[in-house]
């Protein structure tokens, strides 16, 4: 009987422990199930579409053909465009870093009211991206504000057609990304010990020479993940160009949207999304391997 | 002197990220015809015309309506998520998280063309469906990094001693973690909110024709021309989108206040 009793007890507790180990899992299920369905899942099945072939009419034909992966990776066309993309967002980064650092420094040291010139820099941010995006038409339109201006001067006589260049591409990236690169030097600035640039002044260093010898490099990390977050976020976009670009400013998504959008060809736009994914993940991968995903985390959170 | 030098160099940041959404709420004003420069005048003109605009007030309520469903679904998947991670000492643990937050590391154009894709091979088309299911994918990271970071600061000793009170492990959720959780739901629910409203990327590829949410509403009417309605539009939009967080921030600090955390 107290056998029994002991036996019993024991399968109870047997009986919590399983389920204490199955709880986590049934609480991670519905997430886990919507990511894998909704997005792993379909990343692996454009993977198989970018091998099957478009047809004339109808469904599109499954298989193994290479046809589309030639055409993404030959076409000069293609490869054109993919590298003024990447010409593009290494241009919007480095201009980001360039108007953030400073910024995000006299942030972070400011004495007092660093969280109310946070706050202010990441308003923006908050508002609706297509609004900020043609906000530049107001401004650099032919009856813009700038237009306006320099004619109400006298400095020209008739208005200036300003837009639709890769200039006013650029322009509107930089005007999109910039809180993304302040946020992240902010949060590596702001991690650094202000003593350390006092040693180092003490030890007879200038401000300047303090500044690039300790808190520079002790910053970098921050201004690598603002600058990841730009370039791959920049080289995403496809809105953008279209408000902004002219007709030969197109960046690679909006390839990507020709194709399945407009030309409905699926197969093709889906080898192209395909190589944008491996092209972008390479970066991230180096990023990873070198500076680990931490200090992204930090900068997001 | 440097320091001068750096605060004018900052005060000329702020103009340039500032300037053009003032531009954009001062020509939402203007009496002006054609809704540009030179300003004639001060009107209200333009809010009457765009109150009376049926396409953008239809693309209001369509936003609205995902929006909210959007944040009320991420906000479940992503507490249950996070209180498995933080609560839990479960295997796989990294792998797991970076599974949670792929949907920010994968290029948004590339998500929406996947789940496009495999979602139509599955016989769902462009559907209002399919345009919730996206944007519940990318928002869910967000929420799930919201809610972790709140859920680690709670102290699982106050949990502890509802459990060893008698509470079941149900009642000790909804008495004490849900309630200490609540700005960093209502945070996270915002967020979604906020990201599903503005988001044009992926609802592009998804929406069916005849839907349209705000973003894809001006992103038609900017086709032609811009209208000083879109300024107007935007006007409203600044104020809904910096009005709600402060508004959302004040209520979580409300909540936090009175229940002690």
């Amino acid at each position: 009987m107290g056998q029994r009793q002991k036996r019993r007890g024991a399968l109870w507790i047997m009986s919590i422990e399983a389920r204490e180990a199955r709880q986590p899992w049934i609480l991670l299920a519905p997430a886990l199930t919507a990511i894998c369905l909704l997005l792993i899942v379909p990343l692996m099945f454009i993977v198989v579409y970018s091998f099957w072939l478009k047809s004339a009419q109808g469904a599109d034909t499954p298989g193994f053909f290479l046809d589309n992966w030639q055409e993404v990776l030959t076409d000069g066309f293609y490869r054109d465009i993919l590298f003024n993309t990447l010409k593009i967002s290494a241009i919007t980064t480095i201009a980001c870093a360039l108007l953030g650092y400073p910024a995000a420094y006299f942030i972070a040291r400011s004495k007092g009211n660093k969280l109310i010139l946070l706050v202010l820099l990441m308003l923006p941010f908050w508002i609706s991206y297509i609004i900020r995006t043609m906000s530049w038409i107001n401004i650099l339109g032919v009856s813009g504000a700038l237009n306006s201006a320099l004619i109400w001067l006298g400095i020209i006589g008739e208005p200036i057609q300003m837009l639709y260049n890769e200039t006013t591409v650029i322009l509107g990236l930089v005007h999109f990304l910039l809180p993304f690169m302040v946020l992240n030097i902010f949060v590596s600035l702001d991690g650094i010990d202000t003593n350390l640039e006092d040693a180092a002044a003490s030890l007879g260093a200038t401000r300047w020479q303090g500044f690039l010898q300790v808190t520079l490099p002790l910053s970098l990390p921050g201004l690598a993940a603002g600058g990841l977050l730009c370039f791959v976020l920049a080289a995403g976009t496809y809105i953008t160009p279209v408000i902004l670009g002219g007709p030969r400013d197109a960046m690679f998504a909006n390839l990507v949207y020709e194709a399945i959008i407009r030309q409905l060809n699926w197969p093709l736009g889906s080898a192209l999304s395909l190589l944008l994914l491996i092209v972008l993940g390479a970066l991230v991968l180096i990023y990873n391997r070198y500076l680990g995903m931490a200090q992204l985390a930090k900068g997001l959170g | 002197m440097g320091w001068r030098l750096i605060r004018t160099y900052t005060v000329l940041v702020y103009l340039f990220m500032f300037l053009p959404i003032a531009v954009v709420v001062l020509l939402s004003f203007n009496a002006n015809q054609f809704g540009s420069f030179p300003m004639t005048g001060l009107s209200t003109r333009w809010f009457e015309v765009l109150w009376n605009n049926d396409a953008i007030m239809r693309a209001f309520r369509t936003s609205i309506v995902l929006g909210l469903m959007t944040a009320v679904i991420s906000t479940v998947l992503g507490v249950l998520a996070s209180l498995a991670l933080v609560r839990y000492a479960i295997p796989g643990r990294n792998l797991i998280t970076t599974l949670l937050i792929a949907p920010i590391l994968v290029p948004e154009v590339v998500l929406a063309v996947a789940l496009l894709l495999f979602l139509n091979f599955l016989n769902i088309g462009k559907s209002f469906t399919l345009l919730l299911m996206g944007h519940v994918i990318f928002t869910l990271p967000f929420v799930i990094l919201v809610v972790q970071a709140r859920l680690v600061s709670i102290r699982r000793d106050v949990e502890e001693a509802a459990l060893s009170l008698g509470a079941s492990p149900m009642q000790t959720f909804f008495a004490i973690t849900l309630p200490l959780l609540m700005p960093a739901v209502a945070a996270g629910g915002l967020f979604a909110f906020t990201i599903s409203f503005d988001d044009i990327t992926g609802t592009l590829f998804w929406k069916p024709g005849g839907i349209e949410t705000v973003p894809t509403q001006i992103f038609s009417m900017l086709r032609n021309s811009i209208s000083p309605e879109i300024n107007a539009l935007g006007t409203v939009i600044i104020v809904l989108t910096v009005g709600l967080p402060l508004m959302g921030a004040a209520i979580a600090r409300k909540l936090s206040t009175r229940s002690g955390g």
